[in-house]
C-alpha cells in the first residue's frame, strides 16, 4: 500500500531544486507529471535530448504520486498552472476542456502533420473539432499468463492465437482442481475489475454495444447486457477470492508466485511481473478469447496524454516540446524504455520485446475498434457506479438483479431518456 | 469632584462593556472566518450543481438546482448505506467507554513499573490513525494477515474481513476502537486520581465493595470524565474518515462508506467532483452532529446554572 513512487518524488524534487539553480537564464517550461520510476527515467531522458537540441529551453518536470495527482491537478490547474500537464484522453479530459483549463492545440497538430501521424488517436484527442491533447503512448490490455502455473496444473499452454472461450473455462476448471486461481485481480481500487468486464462485454456484444453501454445509451436490463453478466458469471467462480481487499500489485504477487494462472491486465504490469522475477520464458500474453463467434475483435488500449494548460506562462516553448513528444523519434525512445506502444504510426517498436510485438499485432489487427477503458469511456460518476457493480457481481453473483436495478437507476438519472 | 467620578464611571463602563469584546475579538474573528463562513458556504453550495472548477477567468461555473441534491440523497442507496454505517459506528464506538473504564481501574494501582504499563496502554492513541489503519489492514489481509491465518487455523477457511461486505464495517470499527479505548482510558485515569479517598474509605466501612462500590461510589465521582469521554467518542465516531479511507476506500463496492467518506468521494474523489452533492451530504452530517452538540451544550449550560 505504501507506494514506492513516493521516494522518487522526494528525490526528483531535490534534483529539480539543484538543477534549477544553474538554469536561471534559460526559458523555463514547467511540466507536472505522475510517473512511476521507469517512465520517469524515460521522460528525463527525453527532456535531456530536447534540451540538448534546444539549449535555450529548460524543461522542469515535477513528478507527483500517481493517485495524488488525480486530485492535485484540479488545484494546480486553477491555482498555479504549469505549462504542461499529464492527463488522459477522451472523456477524462472533458471537464478540464469544458472549464477552459486545457488549451486548444489544434495548431500543433496542424503544423506538424499529426492528424496523419497520430491518426488512430484523433478521436480521443478531439473535443468539438479541436485537439486538446498530445497522445504519446498507449498500451494493450489482454491476458497475461504464467506458463509455470499452466505446467503445474498440467494444462496445455495457449498458442499464439490464444484459446477459445470454452477451452479457457475448462482450463479454469483444471486450475481450480489444482488449487490455482484461474484468473486473478486485485480490485480494492475498483478499476482492475473494469478490465475484465470490458473484455467480456466487447467479446459478447462487440465494440458498438460496449461503447453505447459506456455512454449510457443502452439499458442494463436489456438481454444483451444480461448476456454480458451471464458470461461474467461463468468466470466468477475462478477469480481470486477476496480480490476486493487487495491491490492489483498484491494480485501480481499471487500471479508471479504461480498461485494464479491468468491476469487480465494492461501491459504496464509486465514491469511489475518482471521485477517479481518472471522472464520472457515463463510470462505469456494472449488476447482475450472470442466469446460470440463472428464479432469483429476489439481491444482496450488506454491512451496517456500531455496537455497545454490555458494558464501556461511559456506556451510557445511548451508547444515546441509537445511537438517533440508527438514525434516518431521521441515516442520510439520513450515507449521503448517504458515498454508501451507509441501512438505515432511512424515510430518503431522494440522487436525483441515479445509483449510489445504481440500488443502491436493485437491492436493493429483489432478491426472491431479500440476502447479506452471503462473509466475513460464512461463519464466519471457513471464509471464509478459501474465499477462498483462489476466488483459486487464478482463477489456476490446472486445479487445480479439488485446490481442491474441500481445501475439502471443511475443510468436513467444521469442520462434522462 | 463630580467631574472626576463621571470619568471614573465612564472608564468602568468601558472596562465592563468593551474589554470583553476586545479580548473576544481575535477568537470571534477566527471563528467567523474558519467556522461560520465555511458553514454558510457549504449550505449555499449544497443548492448548486458544480464540478469544482473555475474557468480561466476565475468565474464560478455551477448552476443553481434548488433542493434537487437533497431530493437525490433521499433515493441514493449509497447514502443510505453510509447513514447505517455511521449509526453502527456511533453505537459500537460506545464500547470504548466500559472497556476504557475497565482498563483504567485495572491500571489505577501502585506496583513497580506502572507508569510504563500505563504508557504502553496509551500508546495506540499516540500513533497516527493512518498507521493504525495500515496495521489493521495488514492484520486482516487475505493470505498473510494474522487474523486471516488465525481464522484459517480455527475454521479451516480464512476470513478476509475487508473483502466481506457484511463484516468490513465492523472490522474498521474494531481498528478505530483500539486508539479510542486508550483515549477514554487516559480520561478515566485522570478522573480516578480525583476520586476522594475518604469517601472510598467511608464506603468500605459501610461494607460496600466490588460492583456496588464502583456503581454507587466511584462512578458518580467520575461523571465529569464520563461526560468528556462520551463527547469525544461521539465526535470520533461521526468524523470517522481516516480509517475508512486507508483500509478500504469505502469498499468493497461501497459497503464500508460513512457519511464523511461519501462526502469526500462525491466532492473530491477520483470519480466524483460533484461539489454541490458533496456539500449536501456535509450539511446532513452537520445536522446530525448538531443534535449531539446542542445536547452537550444544553447540559453544560444547565450545569452552569445549577452552580
Amino acid at each position: 500500500m505504501v507506494r514506492y513512487a513516493k521516494g522518487t518524488i522526494a528525490l526528483t524534487a531535490a534534483l529539480l531544486m539543484s538543477t534549477s539553480a544553474f538554469a536561471q537564464e534559460k526559458r523555463i517550461v514547467t511540466w507536472n507529471a505522475d510517473y512511476d520510476p521507469i517512465p520517469l527515467a524515460a521522460a528525463e531522458a527525453l527532456i535531456a535530448d530536447f534540451e540538448a537540441a534546444n539549449p535555450e529551453i529548460d524543461i522542469q518536470l515535477t513528478n507527483f504520486d500517481h493517485e495524488a495527482y488525480k486530485n492535485a491537478i484540479r488545484n494546480f490547474l486553477t491555482a498555479d498552472p504549469p505549462d504542461l500537464a499529464n492527463w488522459y484522453a477522451a472523456n477524462r479530459m472533458r471537464p478540464f476542456v469544458e472549464a477552459g483549463l486545457f488549451a486548444d492545440i489544434s495548431d500543433v497538430w496542424a503544423n506538424n502533420g499529426l492528424t496523419e501521424a497520430l491518426a488512430s488517436s484523433v478521436p480521443s484527442s478531439t473535443i468539438d473539432g479541436k485537439q486538446y491533447a498530445i497522445p504519446y503512448t498507449y498500451y494493450q490490455w489482454g491476458i497475461y499468463y504464467n506458463r509455470d502455473a499452466y505446467k503445474a496444473a498440467g494444462v496445455a499452454e495457449p498458442g499464439p492465437e490464444g484459446v477459445t472461450w470454452e477451452q479457457f473455462l475448462s482450463n479454469c476448471e483444471a486450475f481450480k482442481a489444482a488449487g490455482i486461481d484461474c484468473v486473478t485481480t486485485g480490485s480494492s481500487a475498483l478499476w482492475p475489475v473494469a478490465g475484465i468486464f470490458d473484455y467480456v462485454s466487447l467479446r459478447t456484444n462487440g465494440y458498438q454495444f460496449h461503447s453505447d453501454l459506456a455512454a449510457g445509451k443502452v439499458s442494463w436490463t436489456s438481454p444483451e447486457a444480461r448476456a454480458v453478466f451471464e458470461n461474467l458469471g461463468k468466470l466468477q467462480p475462478y477469480v481470486t477470492e477476496n480480490h476486493a481487499a487487495i491491490d492489483w500489485q498484491d494480485a501480481a504477487a499471487i500471479f508471479v508466485q504461480g498461485k494464479a494462472a491468468n491476469y487480465v491486465m494492461g501491459n504496464f504490469a509486465v514491469g511489475v511481473f518482471k521485477e517479481g522475477g518472471m522472464t520472457n520464458d515463463n510470462l505469456g500474453f494472449m488476447v482475450f478469447p472470442e466469446i460470440t463467434a463472428g464479432i469483429a475483435r476489439a481491444e482496450e488500449a488506454p491512451t496517456d496524454t500531455i496537455h497545454l494548460t490555458s494558464g501556461a506562462k511559456n506556451p510557445e516553448d511548451a508547444k515546441a516540446f509537445l511537438a517533440y513528444m508527438a514525434s516518431a523519434d521521441a515516442q520510439s525512445k520513450w515507449n521503448g524504455a517504458v515498454g508501451q506502444l507509441p501512438t505515432n504510426k511512424n515510430a518503431t517498436v522494440d522487436a525483441a520485446d515479445p509483449f510489445l510485438t504481440a500488443g502491436f499485432e493485437a491492436l493493429s489487427t483489432a478491426t472491431g475498434g479500440i476502447a479506452q477503458f471503462w473509466d475513460r469511456d464512461a463519464d466519471a460518476e457513471y464509471a464509478k457506479v459501474g465499477m462498483e457493480g462489476f466488483q459486487q457481481f464478482l463477489v456476490q453473483p446472486e445479487q445480479l438483479e439488485a446490481i442491474l436495478a441500481r445501475l439502471e437507476q443511475t443510468r436513467l438519472r444521469l442520462y434522462p431518456q | 469632584m463630580a467631574q472626576a467620578s463621571d470619568t471614573a464611571a465612564a472608564r468602568r463602563w468601558n472596562q465592563r462593556a468593551l474589554a470583553p469584546w476586545l479580548f473576544l475579538a481575535p477568537g470571534l474573528f477566527m471563528f467567523t472566518v474558519y467556522v461560520l463562513w465555511p458553514i454558510v458556504q457549504s449550505v449555499t453550495l449544497s443548492f448548486y450543481d458544480w464540478n469544482g472548477l473555475y474557468n480561466q477567468n476565475g468565474e464560478f461555473t455551477g448552476t443553481f438546482v434548488g433542493t434537487r441534491n437533497y431530493a437525490e440523497l433521499m433515493t441514493d442507496p449509497a447514502f443510505e448505506t453510509s447513514l447505517w454505517n455511521n449509526l453502527k459506528w456511533l453505537v459500537l464506538y460506545m464500547l470504548a467507554l466500559p472497556i476504557g473504564l475497565f482498563i483504567a481501574i485495572f491500571l489505577n494501582q501502585t506496583v513497580t513499573g506502572i507508569r510504563l504499563y500505563k504508557s504502553l496502554f496509551f500508546f495506540p492513541f499516540v500513533i497516527s490513525q493512518v498507521v493504525v489503519g495500515l496495521i489493521f489492514a495488514w492484520f486482516y489481509a487475505p493470505n498473510f494477515g494474522l487474523f486471516y491465518l488465525l481464522t484459517e487455523s480455527v475454521t479451516g477457511k480464512g476470513t478476509a474481513v475487508l473483502a466481506n461486505p457484511d463484516l468490513v464495517t465492523y472490522g474498521i470499527i474494531a481498528a478505530g476502537l483500539w486508539p479510542q479505548i486508550a483515549y477514554v482510558m487516559i480520561l478515566y485515569l485522570t478522573g480516578l486520581n480525583n476520586v476522594a479517598p475518604d469517601q472510598i474509605e467511608a464506603a468500605r466501612l459501610d461494607g460496600a465493595k466490588g460492583w456496588r462500590m464502583l456503581w454507587y461510589v466511584v462512578l458518580p465521582q467520575l461523571r465529569p470524565a464520563t461526560f468528556i469521554a462520551v463527547i469525544v467518542t461521539v465526535i470520533g465516531a461521526l468524523r470517522s474518515f481516516d480509517l475508512v479511507s486507508i483500509m478500504t476506500s469505502g469498499g468493497p463496492f461501497g459497503s464500508s462508506r460513512v457519511l464523511s467518506y461519501y462526502m469526500f468521494e462525491m466532492a473530491l474523489g477520483e470519480f466524483g467532483f460533484r461539489m454541490g452533492y458533496g456539500a449536501a451530504i456535509a450539511v446532513v452530517l452537520f445536522a446530525i452532529m448538531m443534535v449531539f452538540i446542542s445536547g452537550f451544550i444544553w447540559k453544560m449550560w444547565r450545569d452552569e446554572q445549577e452552580r
